[in-house]
């Protein structure tokens, strides 16, 4: 990656931020936190890895996303607004009734959006679901979902696991965005899922352990992971809850929680600063 | 009387299975370490390319049969009732119902004949728990012949099906001229006083029971409803209005299922008394299928006392 390409990721990432920020203010709810901590391994998926076509949502041949963490929703939407699937400015709708932008992915509602999720654990399963049915249509597509690090204390993401490696599928990447906070405290207190990669390679995984802030990185965990040897792939992303605003950076607090006024001005001020220093 | 012939309806699944997958191959079969007792075992010897066993891991097993089915397949899932309904729930729910995906759960060994295995795998509160999903149809077929059609009409419709079939040889009451469509019951017998209706095994129970209630001059009809959802409302209505009371037969608590289903029709649109007969909300227990079915109740001569009840309740 040159100098150029990863300035443009960075512009892209911190205008997700941007869009992750006004949908939660806007709606006066959603999860903040996680999603910032995904917005740059997002960004690098949809706009470096996946092939899908804006145009054409539904085009069969479209690698396929599951976001098994569904509560970063705003995430996925602002990384799918970025990508050209709809308008940036509906952002303003999430969560609002009469909105294409629900609390959690809704596969029918939403463009570019492939599946259903929002209850944590069953994300993964139907992402090998979807990467069982590419191996038998032989087609190519590829499968990518991501996770949480409190999510993975989901006994089904274990099923989920044993069931990938048994049908040895390597056009299946899960991404755990490890940014080591949950809802009721670190993921240590509250029940440790670590060793994560660990974990993974004793169910029979390849795993990539990666700063899911740095581009280069994430870069090669994608590269690395593209290379098909009979195993799915986990790349662990070491992340910071809040990534981007500095006053929510791993706060746990804002793992769930909208800001108020003042805090979006801050907020938006604080990422304006980023992206006119990126543009420059 | 002429030998009955008996048929479990969980083999009339594997051998519908099998037949579809010759002229489908979109037909993918699932199961979770229960093959050769859901009877998928036929499907995975004829097509094992298309058979996916994900062990013994239900909650899995549905997500996974989700995201197949966007892949654009027909996905069979089958295992216990007490493990798609029960267990698997909310991953039902979730994942196969809010998207309303082309998944259809074949969910064997349903209710009290399952027999000696007892209480904890003797399934009845599956209907009721499938009844509250948006747009999730149920389908609780009497014998072989509903059942082997009620598969080829599930896999013909697109969205999610729950389909119930019975580990125990139930008789075969209807033959090929017999004609199963989702979502509506079939008028059996034709009778003034009471109508019976029955779903799954409890169906050639209400036929016997009409006769033992002929035999004391009591005119019963008796209907078959096979799919609990959507519930056929005009003839249930036609039913309350033609005989004035209603008996209802099922293999299921009554809670929540076909009496419920029934009842909330009758209440809402032709008040007539409505009388269950089901497992009375209590678990099961172990013992030979045939003795349990009499043992809680599930039988001809049961159902016919409830006919009486029903029709003195008429004012």
């Amino acid at each position: 990656m040159n100098a150029a390409e990863k300035k443009e990721l960075q512009i892209t990432a911190c205008k997700v931020r941007m869009g992750i920020v006004e949908s939660v203010f806007q709606a006066k709810s959603g999860h903040p936190g996680g999603s910032l901590s995904s917005a740059d391994v997002m960004t690098y998926l949809y706009f470096k890895v996946m092939r899908v076509d804006a145009q054409n949502p539904d085009w069969e041949g479209r690698d396929r996303f599951v976001l098994s963490k569904g509560h970063v929703s705003p995430c996925l939407y602002s990384v799918l607004a970025q990508k050209g699937f709809f308008p940036v400015e509906e952002l303003k709708t999430f969560r609002k009734v009469e909105s294409r932008l629900q609390g959690h992915p809704s596969m029918h509602c939403t463009p570019g959006v492939d599946m259903s999720s929002g209850s944590l654990g069953q994300g993964i399963s139907t992402a090998v679901g979807m990467a069982l049915g590419a191996k038998l249509r032989k087609d190519g597509v590829r499968v990518y979902t991501l996770l949480g690090d409190g999510e993975i204390e989901e006994g089904q993401v274990w099923e989920a696991a044993m069931y990938a490696a048994a049908k040895k599928l390597d056009n299946l990447v899960a991404i755990v965005d490890n940014n080591n906070l949950q809802i009721d405290g670190t993921v240590e207190e509250v029940n440790s899922p670590y060793p994560i990669g660990e974990k993974f390679a004793a169910f029979g995984w390849n795993v990539i352990e990666i700063d899911a802030h740095d581009f280069e990185q994430i870069e090669a965990a994608f590269e690395k992971a593209s290379t098909a040897n009979g195993k799915p792939t986990v790349i662990v992303a070491k992340s910071v809850k809040g990534k981007g605003v500095s006053f929510m950076e791993n706060q746990v607090s804002w793992h769930g929680s909208a800001p108020n006024a003042e805090q979006y001005a801050a907020a938006m001020a604080e990422l304006n600063a980023a992206l006119a220093e990126l543009e420059g | 009387m002429a030998d009955i012939v008996k048929i479990a309806t969980r083999d009339s699944y594997g051998k519908a299975l099998v037949e579809m997958g010759a002229v489908n191959d979109k037909l993918i079969v699932l199961d979770a370490d229960l093959a050769a007792a859901t009877k998928t075992a036929g499907f995975k010897k004829a097509y094992p390319d298309r058979f996916f066993d994900t062990g013994i891991a239900e909650s899995n097993m549905m997500c996974v049969a989700a995201g197949l089915s966007t892949m654009g397949y027909t996905v069979f899932a089958s295992t216990f009732a007490m493990f798609a309904a029960g267990r698997a729930f909310e991953q039902v729910r979730n994942t196969i119902g809010y998207p309303h995906l082309n998944v259809k759960i074949g969910a064997t060994h349903a209710g009290i004949s399952v027999g000696e295995d007892g209480a904890s795998h003797q399934c009845c509160e599956d209907i009721a728990l499938m009844r509250t999903i948006p747009g999730m149809t149920i389908i609780n077929p009497a014998d072989d012949v509903e059942a082997r059609q009620a598969v080829y009409a599930a896999a013909a419709m697109e969205g999610p099906v729950y389909m119930r079939f019975g580990r125990l040889a139930v008789p075969v009451i209807f033959d090929d001229s017999y004609k199963f469509e989702i979502g509506k019951g079939v008028q059996l017998v034709d009778g003034k006083d009471v109508t019976i209706i029955a779903t799954g095994l409890m169906v050639a129970q209400a036929l016997q029971a009409a006769e033992l209630l002929k035999a004391e001059g009591i005119s019963a009809a008796v209907v078959n409803m096979a799919t609990i959802k959507p519930i056929d409302r005009d003839i249930i209505i036609r039913a309350a209005k033609e005989t004035g009371c209603i008996v209802t037969a099922e293999e299921h608590n009554i809670i929540g299922g076909l009496g419920g289903a029934v009842a909330e029709v009758v209440s809402e649109s032709v008040p007539v008394p409505v009388l269950r007969l089901g497992v009375e909300d209590t678990f099961g227990r172990s013992g030979p299928a045939a003795e349990l079915l009499h043992v809680f109740g599930l039988d001809a001569a049961h159902i016919a006392e409830k006919a009486k009840a029903a029709v003195a309740l008429k004012k």
